[in-house]
């Protein structure tokens, strides 16, 4: 029984969350209206290359906070004055640093970033090889005198049968 | 080479994969300590961003960047909506009544009675509230959050910007050293 009230409890409290937040605004790219063809597509794209500083993960395309619309406002605003993608892309760089452009500039401080994983993968290619080389060269050390005149009196022995060295 | 040396060596090396492994582990959870909210601000050593707007509690008086010359300034960037900025709240007061600094407020999309509401029940701790409804200037000042505090020196330019609440470490140890470093000596 308490189970159950339970169950209900929380099946109404979902309920109301799920109303609260019905309430709430949803923003769409639908209310950036363009005259020219082509140029939604180009607002979409270029947004989509922005991050959202509010939830980081989201592009200003997708994202739903309000300060994500106001910076798709102030785009649009710009694209409709005409101004560049680079320019616009200046405009928020000088503002909020590079971060909010998805794609890192290649610059000293990124290059880490940007060639690390070559270099890694350079050195680890490398070592590998090296490692294989030096196995191959070595020349099996631990035979003995002893054991290397056994040897050849068992492959003499039993000609190609293998399954007499052990 | 003796014997002994060359397996010296050999042990040595195979520890190799483990100092890296550890080293790799200690820089991952250095990383996970990282707060990723806190992104530099480009706009730090740089000019104020110019602003006009209205003042929260008069609308017919405009606040601009004049109220920032001459003297160190926190500019606070705050709303009533934003619980942080609640939290804070009591710091700024104290801040405010306790130093040589004046705290100017940067009323960030929010409604006038509002945060007029919530300066009226906690106290004011501003020496004027800029009031940007619409995040006309936020923008520029590169907001996107609150609370938001920049630290302004006499000459206008901005020295520093904490993102969230300021407590009474952050203001001791990050924010009170710049504030003293950028006080306009008297002679």
């Amino acid at each position: 029984m308490i189970h159950r009230i339970r169950k209900l409890s929380l099946g109404l409290a979902l309920l109301a969350g799920t109303l609260a937040f019905g309430n709430l605004p949803a923003y769409t790219l639908e209310e950036f209206k363009f005259e020219q063809p082509g140029q939604h597509e180009a607002f979409r794209d270029l947004i989509a290359k922005l991050r959202c500083l509010v939830c980081q993960n989201e592009s200003l395309a997708g994202s739903q906070a309000g300060v994500a619309q106001d910076l798709r406002e102030e785009v649009y605003r710009m694209m409709l004055e005409g101004q560049s993608d680079e320019e616009i892309v200046t405009f928020l760089v000088d503002r909020y640093g590079d971060f909010v452009l998805y794609e890192p500039p290649i610059k000293p401080s990124t290059y880490i970033l940007w060639f690390g994983p070559f270099i890694f993968l350079g050195l680890g290619g490398y070592l590998l090889f090296r490692t294989l080389g030096r196995k191959k060269d070595e020349p099996e050390e631990d035979l003995t005198e002893a054991e290397r005149a056994r040897l050849q009196r068992l492959l003499a022995a039993d000609g190609d049968n293998q399954e007499n060295i052990k | 080479m003796t014997a002994t040396s060359a397996t010296t060596k050999a042990k040595r090396r195979a520890l190799i994969p483990l100092a890296v492994f550890i080293a790799l582990a200690a820089l991952l959870f250095y990383g996970l300590q990282l707060d990723p909210r806190k992104v530099p601000s480009p706009l730090v050593n740089k000019a104020a961003p110019v602003f006009e707007l209205e003042s929260l509690d008069d609308p017919s008086r405009t606040v601009t960047n004049e109220i920032l010359m001459g003297k160190v300034s926190l500019v606070n960037v705050w709303a009533s909506w934003c619980p942080s900025c609640r939290q804070e709240h009591g710091e700024l007061m104290q801040i405010a009544r306790e130093n040589d600094v004046q705290v100017v407020g940067f009323n960030w999309k929010d409604t006038r009675p509002e945060a007029l509401e919530m300066l009226k029940r906690y106290g004011n701790p501003y020496v004027v509230s800029a009031y940007d409804p619409d995040n006309r200037y936020g923008l520029h000042w590169g907001v996107y959050g609150a609370p938001e505090t920049f630290v302004v020196d006499g000459e206008g330019i901005i020295r520093y910007k904490h993102i969230g609440p300021v407590d009474r470490n952050v203001w001791e140890t990050t924010i009170r050293p710049i504030v003293e470093q950028y006080r306009p000596q008297s002679s």
